[in-house]
């Protein structure tokens, strides 16, 4: 019987670097449930909402199939993201996902979850936010990611999808990181088209979730539950509950520099940088990198030379990779399907004083569309 | 490398989507890389229908909706006249030397500025009584669908017919099953299961081969000049 008792436990590094990939032609939903059905997880919590629906109800099968163990249908988002902060202080592994308008229900329990040193996965189908309503792929939510904590990495297309679900498990559970891992990806541009995607035998799965090795210790008889929220120091207002909570905050925000190393090493650096010779760069992440790929593929065709920085993780952010890719660099602009351009936001601080290039605002586009490579190929060469 | 962004219209009923899927995954049979995007409100019977489906022999980065296409295929002459279509008008964003396929035994009556702009983006428009050839060809006007793709297919050379067949019994038989070449057959054990799915995947392929014929005879099909550029047989 196809279930995870007959799966062979091997190392994150084997799974993901050494073990050898057949190819299949299958969507970005498909994509992150075969990773999710190679993770030996625990427990899968699901509240539907387009696009990510298709992705829980595959990981429904999984349970029916006996991949993963436990499978909770919760009673909307707030509902979900509480569950999965209990599952995970128990010590099991754990994952869920969201979009758009389901995220922004549930971002108060999200924004906990650093705060709680919750090792989870949490999958991100972006979608637009309402209103006026709108199911289509609109990155804006990754806005509100940026500062709750989480560690947030951003695929570009199925295949990082799977490997990225994957990593994320190995990353959000190292003792040094001990934080939940969001993993996103453009809707159903990623999870409802289909593409190569390559990936090691279903035989293989993931090592256990080992809680006793975490920063916080989980509920177990010894100990009791949510120390954190049961000690009168920290829920009173005074000096004690001010330092400590200053503390903890600074111990997240030191868990992530410590995620550093495992983010790179799991997900191959935090940047991939495409002829880094050039002037003229464009800095992406997510869909965007995509069509920007296809927008130099046109510029060399007409003889022209353009770098590209595809941005893989957005927390932590590739301060140092980005400033030494841009050090020589000219112009720069930054693609995005969102309004408010968070990603240009971020290039900007991180480059303040580090280049002399010029960046572009924009291109943008926002409410769904996708980014014309026409569009790509105009903001660069506009001013010649 | 060749590289083409087919922008599909045509009316709800009228099987777009499935031709767009048909060809996207005749490519991927025949090597090459492929995305759709099927795009269209509330399903209904004569409503708009697009499907955007980029197809590549190598290397595809691209997606979502097709702003700038390559080749329009128009499966209801009501996209053009009625306006029946998501981007107006039916040839807009259209690239240079693009060529478009009409479903219509006759050309389709322009309007003045509509054939001037046209004719500034050098666009060549293709007529072809695409129902009338399922008629004949596979008995139902059903198949015209596949007439709109084997003329996509005859024009651009991509994918060629062995793979479209393929793709086709992919669609109606399922994955894994092989079929013996040139004109699918199956065991007289299987016969009894997949014998009218077998007749569909026929009856199919003679709307497409159809198509091709059709198109060679008017000259559409493109070849390679010595210089390296592309252009119509006639």
């Amino acid at each position: 019987m196809a279930n995870t008792v007959n799966q062979r436990v091997v190392t994150p590094e084997h799974l993901l670097f050494e073990a050898p990939r057949t190819k299949a032609f299958i969507t970005g939903s498909e994509a992150a449930s075969e990773a999710v059905r190679r993770a030996n997880v625990d427990i899968a919590i699901a509240y539907p909402i387009t696009p990510q629906s298709e992705t829980m109800e595959r990981i429904g099968n999984l349970f029916a199939e006996g991949y993963i163990r436990d499978y909770y249908r919760a009673e909307d988002e707030v509902g979900a993201f509480s569950a999965i902060s209990g599952a995970s202080r128990t010590g099991v592994r754990c994952m869920t996902a969201s979009s758009g308008p389901g995220l922004m229900r549930g971002l108060e329990t999200i924004a906990s979850w650093p705060g709680h040193r919750l090792p989870l996965v949490f999958l991100i189908m972006c979608r637009v936010i309402n209103a006026p309503l709108s199911i289509q792929p609109d990155n804006l939510e990754l806005d509100y990611m940026l500062t709750s904590g989480n560690i947030l990495l951003h695929g570009e297309n199925q295949q990082d999808f799977f490997d990225y679900t994957l990593a994320g498990f190995a990353i959000s559970e190292k003792c040094e990181v001990t934080l939940p891992v969001a993993v996103a990806v453009d809707g159903f541009f990623v999870t409802h088209a289909r593409a190569w995607v390559e990936m090691p035998s279903a035989e293989l799965k993931l090592p256990p979730r080992d809680c006793y090795s975490e920063a916080v210790p989980m509920i177990d008889n010894e100990n009791p539950p949510v120390r954190i929220a049961r000690d009168a120091p920290i829920q009173k207002s005074n000096f004690i509950s001010y330092q400590m909570h200053a503390a903890w905050q600074q111990e997240i925000h030191a868990a992530h520099e410590r995620s550093r190393k495992w983010v790179s090493r799991y997900i191959n650096g935090l940047v991939e940088v495409v002829n880094p010779e050039a002037e003229t760069l464009i800095v992406a992440s997510g869909s965007a990198v995509s069509q920007s790929r296809e927008a130099l593929r046109q510029a060399e065709e007409m003889g022209k030379k353009v770098g590209l920085i595809k941005v893989k993780s957005l927390r932590p952010f590739p301060t140092a990779e980005l400033r030494a890719a841009c050090r020589h660099a000219k112009r720069i602009i930054v693609p995005e399907f969102n309004c408010p351009g968070w990603l240009n936001r971020e290039v900007r601080a991180t480059l303040y004083g580090h280049s002399e290039a010029k960046i572009a605002d924009g291109p943008r586009v926002y409410g769904g569309i996708t980014m014309p490579t026409e569009l790509i190929l105009e903001w660069l060469f506009k001013s010649e | 490398m060749r590289r083409y962004n087919v922008r599909m219209a045509g009316v709800g009923g009228q099987g777009v989507v499935t031709a767009s899927h048909v060809l996207s995954n005749g490519v991927i049979q025949s090597g090459g890389e492929s995305t759709v995007v099927p795009f269209f409100g509330s399903e209904k019977r004569m409503a708009p229908v697009e499907s955007y489906v980029r197809i590549a022999d190598g290397k595809l980065y691209e997606i979502g909706e097709i702003l700038y296409p390559n080749v329009i295929v128009i499966f209801h002459s009501q996209v053009i006249t009625h306006g029946k279509s998501y981007t107006m008008p039916f040839y807009s964003g259209i690239k240079d030397n693009s060529f478009i396929l009409v479903n219509m035994p006759r050309k389709v009556e322009l309007s003045q500025d509509e054939e001037r702009e046209l004719e500034q983006k050098r666009a060549k428009v293709f007529y072809l009584p695409a129902t009338e050839i399922a008629l004949q060809a596979a008995g139902t006007e059903v198949a015209t669908n596949m007439v709109m793709i084997g003329a996509v297919s005859a024009v651009l050379g991509l994918p060629d017919l062995e793979s479209l067949e393929k793709a086709l019994i992919e669609r109606f038989l399922g994955k894994g099953l092989v079929a013996s070449g040139g004109t699918a057959s199956l065991d007289k054990a299987m016969e009894k299961n997949f014998g009218p799915k077998l007749d569909l995947v026929n009856k199919n392929m003679a709307a497409i081969r159809a198509a091709v014929k059709y198109a060679a005879e008017q000259g559409w099909v493109q070849v390679t000049t010595e210089g390296g550029s592309k252009q119509c047989t006639k």
